[in-house]
C-alpha cells in the first residue's frame, strides 16, 4: 500500500489551531441571536405538553384518576405509560426509567402522566390536576438505610492490588474516616426542551437540547415503535449541559414524540425550573470510608477505599459512574496495598446521573481526604505529604486497577505551581495571620489532579464525521459531537481550518443530526474534541488525498503526496492554485468533494473480572493552590486567591481551554461549598429551585485567580498533541475545601484534621469549629 | 392604556393580562427571543431587559436592568424598553457586545444575553466602575458555564469608555417622547394604574380582591410558579406621591411604592452601615423594581429590610383614601404574613428617625452565598450610649420567628453596664441564644441559627470597641 498523504501535525504561521479564535456563536450569542429549541420559530399548530408529577414517595399505585386534568381548560390530550405503543422502559443502559411511573412510584414527583394543551401555562395548570393514590411503602433515604436492606443498583464492584488486611496490620500507624459527599445540581440555565414535529408515516423529526442525540433517536424510536431511520434529531446547541443532557433529555423528547404522533401536530416541551430541578437525576451524592496504613514519614502503605454511590432509584449510568469514583480514589498518589470497593446503592430517589466529572470528584475527594489525615498526624505540612505519596519511580507507578502511570507530568507541574504560587511564603504568612487573628483565620492547600481520558464502556470511543466541500470552496463539517458552550464546534473548525490551510471562516460546523452521522457517542467524558476532532480529521484526510492527487495529475507529477494546502492555496513544489479554484476544477473533474470519517481510540482495555487493565487513553493533570479565610464566628467564608497550573498537552485553543478550566473550577467550587441538595425526610427534594440552590453568583469569584496552562505536549497521538480538559478542572476545586479545612485546622495548632462534609456551607464550617474547638477543650 | 417605546418603536396596549409578564411579552408577542428564561422567577437574570426612563431632573435618562420574568406590563409605562436584539447597529456589534465577545466571555450563551443587558445598564451610568462595581452591576446575572472572570474583565474594559452609542445620540429626542407618554390614562381595564390616592381608594372600593402590586417581584412569583391567574391588579407604579424620598431634622420618610435601589442614597446618606446589607438585598435587578413598602406589607418573616426598620423604630404610615393613621413598625407585624392594614387600607409612607449622636447601627446578614441569597438568620442592633454606659439596646430580626421581631430581653439585661466590659458579650450571648425558637428549613438549621444570632451580639460588640483592632469580616463591603 502507498504512504498516504499526512494528516497537519503542526500549524504554521497562518494555521488555525494553538490559536484562541472566538466562540463560533459569540457574536450571535452577544446579539441574541443564537437559537436554542425554545426560539426555532414553532410550526403553525403546535400545541404544548406539560408533566404531573407524584406527590407521594414510593409504593405501588392504586389508581389515577385524570378526568379533571381533561376538563381543565385548553386540554387536547392526556397520556399515561399504557399510551406507549412501543416500549414502556427509557433506561439507557439498564432497564429501570419509566418513560411515565408504570404500576409503582419510585420517587417523589416522579411523573405519571403527561397532558397537552394548547399553551403552556394551560399545560401546566392541567398537570395540577391529576389524582393519584399509592400504596405507600417507607422509602429508602440514605446510604446506611440502602445498605442494611441490601438495596442495590448494580453488583458490587471491586479492585485492589496486594494485601490490604496485611498491609494495614503490619503499618506504623493507621487511620480510618468516612466522608459525606453531596451531590449537586447541573443547573444548566437552558431548562430540558423538546420540540417534535411529525413527517409523512410516522417519520419523527427532534429538536432537542441534548448530549446524546443517537440515544433520544434510539428511544423515541422503541417509544413509538419505528424503525430507527424514520427518527431525526437535530440538536445546535445546548444552554449548559454539563452531563445533565447525557440521559436526561431523552424522557421529554419522547414524551413530545409520543403526543406528537397521537396527535398529529407539533409538539413542545418544556419543563420549568423547579420541575426540572425535581425530575431529573443530578450528580451522586456519595457517603465513602476508609482505612489506611501509613509511615512515621506520611508515606501512605495501605488504603481500604468503600465507595458508596448514592444511586437513587434505577441504573442509569451509575454502574459507570460509580467505577470512575473507584478508578479516581488514588488521584495521583501511590497507595501501597489497595482495596477499593464500589457500591451502587439503591434509594427512593430520582435517579442519579453524569455530572461533570462522573464520579471522579466523589473518588477523589477521598485521597485528598486521606492526605490531610495523614499530614495532620504526622505534624506535617500537606504539600509536603502530597509530593511524598505521588506516582513514581520510588514510590510506584501502577495504579490499583493495573494501569500503568506512563508520562507523569505531576511532580513537575506541582514543583512549577509551588514556586508561581509563593507557596511556601504565604504559608508563613498564614501563619502569622492566623496567630494574630482571634476571630478570622486564614487556609491554604495545593491539590493535584489526575484525571483518565476515555469513556470506560469501550465501545463508546468511536466517533464519526462528515465533512462537504461545495463549489465555492466553503466547507461544511458535522460530527457526532454536541456542542454545550464549550467550543467543541470551535475546536473542530479550526482543525478542518487547519487540514486545508484555510480560514475559519470558511468552515461551517453545523447542527449535530443523526441523519449526517449515525450511531454516534454521548458528548461525555471530557472526549468531545478528542473523538470528534480525529474523526474530522481523518475525513478531511480522505477529500484531501484525492484533491492532492488530483492536482498532481495537473502538475503532472505522479503522486500527490507531498501536496501541501496552505494559506488558501495548493502548493506542489513550484506548483500553486487557489484551494477555491482547484475545488471547481475538481467538480468538472467528477471528484467527490465529500467524505465521512471515523476514528476509534486505542490502546484502551479493562478486564470487569478481574479488575486490570488499561480504561484510560491517557490521563489530564492540573494543580491548584486555594487560600481562603473563614470567620469562626459565623462559619462565613471567602476564596481570596486560586493558582492554576493546568495540563491540556498542547492546547488547540488556550482562550476556550482557560475558560474550561476557570467554569469548571468554579462549578466544583459550588459544589463543595454552597449547592446544598436537601431532601425532605419524606424523600422530596427542597432546595428545588434558584432561591433555595445556591451556585456560585460573580461575587464568588476569586479577586485572584490566576490561571496557566501547562504547554506540554500530550505523549499519546491525541488531536494535535492536545488533551481533553472539560472535566479534569472541575476536581482542582478539591483545593477550596482542603483550605477550608486547613483554616479550621488552625484552631488546633494543626493537630486535628476536622471533619468536614461536603457541600461546607457556612453551617458545616461553624459547626467543625465548634467541635475542634471542644475538642481543644476536652 | 400602557405607552412605551419598544427601542425606538412607539407601543400602545389597550389591553393586557394584569400577569402578563414583559418576558412573554418581549418573547411571545413581538417574536424576540434573544431574551431567556432561565428561571421565571428573578435568581437568574437570563431575562434580564433594561427600561430607559426620565432622570429624577428630566434632564437624561436612567438606564434600569429588571428581571423581565417577574415584570409587569405596568412597569414599562413611560419608559424605553431595550431588548438585546437592539444593541448592535448596522451589523457593528455594540461597544459592550465587541468587549465579552473579545474576551471570550460565552460559552453556552444561554445567560448572554442578560449579562449583556446588564453591561449596557452600567455602561451608560458613565461611572468609570471599579471591580466592587461590577460585580453590584451584574449581581443579579448567573452564569454556569465561564466562572465570571471573563466578564468581569469584560465589563471593566468597556465600562472605562464613556457611552457613546445610539442611545446616547438619541437621547435628547427618546427624553421627549417619553415625557410626553405621561399625559392621559395610564394602565388597563383589568391592570389599573391610579395615579393619586383618591384614585387608588376609588380602585380599590371597585376592586376589592385586587392585589395591589409596585415592584411585583413577589407577586409574581404567584403567576409564574404557582401558576395562579392574576385577573385584575392595582399598580401602584403610576403612583408619584407614594415614590417620594423626603428628609426633615429628626426622620426620612420613604415612599412605599420607590424602589429600593432610588432611595438607597439617602438610605446610605443617614444609616452608611446599612451599606452591605443593602447591597446584599437580593440583586440589583431586583432592588431596581423591590419596593421598601412591598418587604414590609408582604409581611415576610425573611425580608431583609423589616429588621432594619424595627430596630430603627420606624412609623408606618397608612392611608385609605379618605384617613390617615400612623402605626409603629413594632406593632405592626401580627402574625405569620398578618399586618395591621384594613382591607381599604395601603401602605404608604415609611418614616424612620435618624441616628443621634451616640448611636451605633450595624445590620448583619447570614446567608450560604453571599450575592443575592435570602438570610438564614438577619439581625440588626442599635446600640445608644452615654459616657460608655448603654441605654438602650434595639434590635431587629428576621429569619428567626414567625414575624420579623425584636429581642427586648436584651435591653433589659445591658441598659446600664459599661460597653467596653467584656461580660456584655457573654450576656448578650446567653440572651439571643435563647431568645427565639427558630425552624429547620432549607436555608438552615434551628441550632444554626441560635448559635449565630448570638455570635453576632459578639461581633457587633468588637466591631463598635474603640480602637478595635479585631478583624470580623471574610469579605468587606463598600
Amino acid at each position: 500500500m502507498r504512504k498516504l498523504i499526512q494528516p497537519t501535525q503542526h500549524s504554521n504561521n497562518s494555521g488555525a489551531v494553538h490559536r484562541s479564535t472566538k466562540h463560533e456563536s459569540a457574536e450571535r450569542q452577544v446579539k441574541g441571536l443564537a437559537n436554542y429549541v425554545d426560539d426555532i420559530v414553532e410550526p403553525q399548530g403546535t400545541l404544548y405538553a406539560a408533566v404531573g408529577l407524584s406527590a407521594s414517595t414510593c409504593g405501588d399505585i392504586e389508581s389515577i384518576d385524570l378526568s379533571d386534568v381533561w376538563k381543565s381548560e385548553g386540554v387536547v390530550d392526556v397520556i399515561t405509560i399504557d399510551d406507549s405503543p412501543g416500549h414502556r422502559d427509557i433506561g439507557p443502559v439498564f432497564k429501570g426509567d419509566p418513560l411515565l411511573a408504570d404500576g409503582e412510584i419510585k420517587f417523589h414527583s416522579q411523573p405519571y402522566f403527561a397532558v397537552l394543551a394548547e399553551s403552556v401555562t394551560l399545560a401546566r395548570r392541567a398537570a395540577l390536576k391529576g389524582k393519584l393514590v399509592i400504596k405507600e411503602k417507607a422509602p429508602v433515604l440514605n446510604a446506611d438505610q440502602a445498605h442494611e436492606q441490601n438495596f442495590f443498583v448494580r453488583p458490587t464492584h471491586q479492585f485492589g492490588m496486594g494485601e490490604v488486611q496485611t498491609a494495614l496490620s503490619k503499618a506504623e500507624h493507621t487511620a480510618s474516616g468516612r466522608l459525606q459527599i453531596g451531590g449537586q445540581e447541573h443547573m444548566y440555565l437552558e431548562g430540558q426542551v423538546s420540540l417534535a414535529v411529525p413527517g409523512e408515516e410516522g417519520r419523527m423529526n427532534i429538536y432537542t437540547s441534548s448530549q446524546h442525540p443517537s440515544e433520544v433517536q434510539k428511544l423515541v424510536a422503541e417509544v413509538l415503535d419505528v424503525k430507527l431511520h424514520h427518527v431525526m434529531v437535530d440538536m445546535r446547541r445546548m444552554g449548559g449541559g454539563f452531563g445533565g443532557k447525557e440521559t436526561q433529555a431523552a424522557q421529554w423528547a419522547c414524551i413530545a414524540a409520543l403526543l406528537a404522533t397521537r396527535n398529529q401536530c407539533a409538539v413542545k416541551l418544556r419543563l420549568p425550573r423547579s420541575m426540572d430541578m425535581q425530575v431529573t437525576g443530578k450528580r451522586h451524592p456519595f457517603d465513602n470510608h476508609y482505612n489506611i496504613g501509613f509511615d512515621a514519614s506520611g508515606k501512605v502503605t495501605a488504603a481500604h477505599m468503600t465507595i458508596n454511590g448514592i444511586c437513587g432509584h434505577s441504573p442509569d449510568l451509575s454502574d459507570a459512574i460509580v467505577d470512575r469514583a473507584m478508578f479516581h480514589a488514588d488521584n495521583g498518589y501511590f497507595f501501597g496495598a489497595t482495596d477499593f470497593t464500589g457500591h451502587r446503592l439503591k434509594t427512593n430517589m430520582v435517579s442519579h446521573t453524569a455530572y461533570r466529572g462522573f464520579g471522579g470528584p466523589q473518588g477523589m475527594i477521598m485521597a485528598e481526604a486521606v492526605l490531610d489525615k495523614v499530614a495532620r498526624a504526622t505534624k506535617q505540612d500537606p504539600l509536603t505529604v502530597r509530593k511524598l505519596n505521588l506516582y513514581g519511580e520510588d514510590n510506584g507507578v501502577t495504579t490499583p486497577y493495573g494501569m500503568e502511570v506512563e508520562h507523569n507530568v505531576l511532580p513537575d507541574l506541582i514543583e512549577k505551581l509551588e514556586a508561581s504560587s509563593d507557596y511556601w511564603k504565604r504559608r508563613e504568612a498564614i501563619t502569622a495571620f492566623n496567630q494574630q487573628n482571634p476571630i478570622l483565620k486564614k487556609g491554604l492547600a495545593l491539590t493535584p489532579v489526575k484525571f483518565g481520558i476515555s469513556f470506560t464502556a469501550k465501545h463508546l470511543n468511536q466517533a464519526g464525521a462528515l465533512v462537504h466541500i461545495y463549489t465555492d470552496g466553503s466547507i461544511q463539517v458535522n460530527h457526532g459531537g454536541t456542542e454545550m458552550g464549550q467550543g467543541l464546534h470551535t475546536k473542530i473548525g479550526q482543525i478542518a481550518a487547519n487540514e486545508f490551510g484555510l480560514p475559519i471562516d470558511m468552515i461551517d460546523v453545523t447542527s449535530t443530526r443523526t441523519d449526517k452521522v449515525p450511531n454516534t457517542s454521548p458528548t461525555a467524558a471530557s472526549s468531545g474534541t478528542d473523538l470528534n476532532g480525529k474523526a474530522v480529521q481523518n475525513a478531511c484526510i480522505t477529500i484531501k488525498q484525492r484533491l492532492a492527487d488530483f492536482f498532481a495529475q495537473q502538475c503532472g507529477v505522479e503522486s500527490g503526496d507531498s501536496v501541501k494546502f496552505v494559506d488558501g492555496e495548493v502548493v506542489l513544489g513550484e506548483n500553486t492554485k487557489a484551494f477555491t479554484t482547484l475545488i471547481q476544477e475538481a467538480y468538472f473533474e467528477r471528484i467527490s468533494l465529500s467524505s465521512t470519517g471515523f476514528y476509534k481510540t486505542p490502546k484502551i482495555h479493562y478486564n470487569r473480572d478481574t479488575g486490570q487493565g488499561r480504561p484510560f487513553f491517557y490521563f489530564a493533570y492540573g494543580a491548584s493552590v486555594s487560600e481562603v479565610t473563614i470567620d469562626t464566628l459565623t462559619g462565613e467564608y471567602h476564596v481570596d486567591r486560586v493558582d492554576i497550573l493546568h495540563d491540556v498537552g498542547k492546547s488547540l485553543n488556550p482562550a476556550i481551554d482557560k475558560g474550561q478550566i476557570e467554569g469548571a473550577f468554579i462549578q466544583g467550587m459550588g459544589w463543595l461549598t454552597t449547592e446544598d441538595l436537601i431532601w425532605d425526610g419524606s424523600g422530596k427534594l427542597i432546595s428545588n429551585n434558584m432561591a433555595t440552590y445556591k451556585i456560585p453568583a460573580i461575587g464568588d469569584t476569586p479577586a485572584h485567580f490566576n490561571v496557566d496552562l501547562y504547554g506540554v505536549d500530550n505523549a499519546e497521538d491525541s488531536i494535535y498533541r492536545s488533551k481533553a480538559v472539560g472535566e479534569p478542572p472541575f476536581m482542582l476545586a478539591n483545593s477550596v475545601w482542603c483550605a477550608l479545612k486547613d483554616a479550621i485546622s488552625s484552631l488546633s495548632d494543626y493537630t486535628i484534621d476536622p471533619q468536614l462534609d461536603t457541600p461546607a456551607t457556612p453551617e458545616r464550617v461553624l459547626n467543625a469549629v465548634n467541635a475542634i474547638n471542644t475538642e481543644g477543650e476536652a | 392604556m400602557i405607552r412605551f417605546l419598544l427601542n425606538q418603536q412607539e407601543v400602545s396596549l389597550s389591553s393586557a393580562d394584569a400577569d402578563l409578564t414583559l418576558l412573554d411579552y418581549i418573547r411571545e408577542q413581538r417574536r424576540l427571543s434573544g431574551t431567556k428564561e432561565g428561571c421565571a422567577a428573578g435568581d437568574c437574570g437570563a431575562c434580564t431587559l433594561v427600561l430607559a426612563e426620565p432622570n429624577s431632573q428630566s434632564d437624561g435618562l436612567f438606564y434600569r436592568t429588571v428581571n423581565s420574568c417577574i415584570t409587569l406590563m405596568s412597569a414599562v409605562h413611560g419608559k424605553q424598553l431595550i431588548s438585546v436584539e437592539h444593541l448592535s447597529e448596522n451589523n457593528t456589534l455594540h461597544p459592550v457586545q465587541q468587549a465579552l465577545v473579545d474576551h471570550h466571555g460565552s460559552q453556552c450563551g444561554f445567560c448572554t444575553p442578560g449579562f449583556i443587558m446588564s453591561m449596557f445598564a452600567l455602561y451608560h451610568q458613565n461611572a468609570q466602575p471599579n471591580r466592587d462595581d461590577v460585580l453590584n452591576a451584574l449581581s443579579g446575572n448567573l452564569c454556569r458555564c465561564t466562572g465570571y472572570k471573563p466578564i468581569i474583565d469584560a465589563t471593566l474594559a468597556v465600562c472605562a469608555q464613556a457611552p457613546d452609542d445610539q442611545f446616547s445620540r438619541n437621547e435628547t429626542e427618546t427624553l421627549k417622547q417619553l415625557l410626553s407618554f405621561d399625559t392621559g390614562t395610564q394602565g388597563t381595564p383589568n391592570l389599573i394604574m391610579p395615579t393619586d390616592r383618591k384614585a387608588l381608594a376609588h380602585a380599590k372600593a371597585q376592586h376589592p380582591d385586587a392585589q395591589l402590586v409596585a415592584g411585583s417581584t413577589d407577586l409574581s412569583l404567584q403567576f409564574t410558579q404557582q401558576l395562579k391567574k392574576g385577573e385584575t391588579l392595582i399598580s401602584l407604579n403610576a403612583m408619584s406621591e407614594l415614590k417620594t424620598c423626603t428628609t426633615n431634622e429628626h426622620s426620612i420618610t420613604i415612599g412605599a411604592a420607590l424602589p429600593l435601589n432610588d432611595a438607597m442614597p439617602t438610605l446610605l446618606k443617614y444609616f452608611p452601615t446599612l451599606a452591605e446589607l443593602l447591597t446584599r438585598f437580593a440583586s440589583l435587578p431586583i432592588r431596581n423594581q423591590a419596593t421598601i413598602g412591598g418587604n414590609v406589607a408582604n409581611a415576610s418573616p425573611i425580608g431583609d429590610l423589616p429588621p432594619v426598620l424595627l430596630a430603627l423604630d420606624a412609623k408606618l404610615h397608612l392611608d385609605n383614601g379618605t384617613d390617615k393613621r400612623i402605626v409603629p413598625i413594632r406593632e405592626f407585624f401580627t402574625g405569620y404574613r398578618q399586618t395591621q392594614l384594613a382591607s381599604d387600607e395601603w401602605l404608604a409612607h415609611i418614616e424612620i428617625p435618624k441616628l443621634k449622636p451616640k448611636q451605633r447601627l450595624a445590620a448583619f446578614k447570614i446567608s450560604k452565598r453571599m450575592e443575592d441569597d435570602i438570610s438564614a438568620v438577619c439581625a440588626v442592633f442599635k446600640l445608644t450610649l452615654s459616657d460608655g454606659t448603654i441605654k438602650q439596646v434595639e434590635t431587629g430580626f428576621g429569619g428567626v420567628a414567625a414575624t420579623p421581631v425584636q429581642c427586648n430581653a436584651l435591653a433589659d439585661a445591658l441598659v446600664g453596664k459599661t460597653w467596653s466590659d467584656k461580660s456584655c458579650v457573654a450576656l448578650g450571648k446567653n440572651i439571643l441564644e435563647n431568645a427565639f425558637s427558630p425552624i429547620d428549613d432549607v436555608r438552615a438549621s434551628a441550632d444554626y441559627r441560635n448559635t449565630v444570632l448570638a455570635n453576632l451580639w459578639h461581633r457587633f460588640w468588637l466591631e463598635n470597641q474603640t480602637n478595635n483592632t479585631i478583624q470580623t469580616r471574610v469579605v468587606s463591603h463598600a
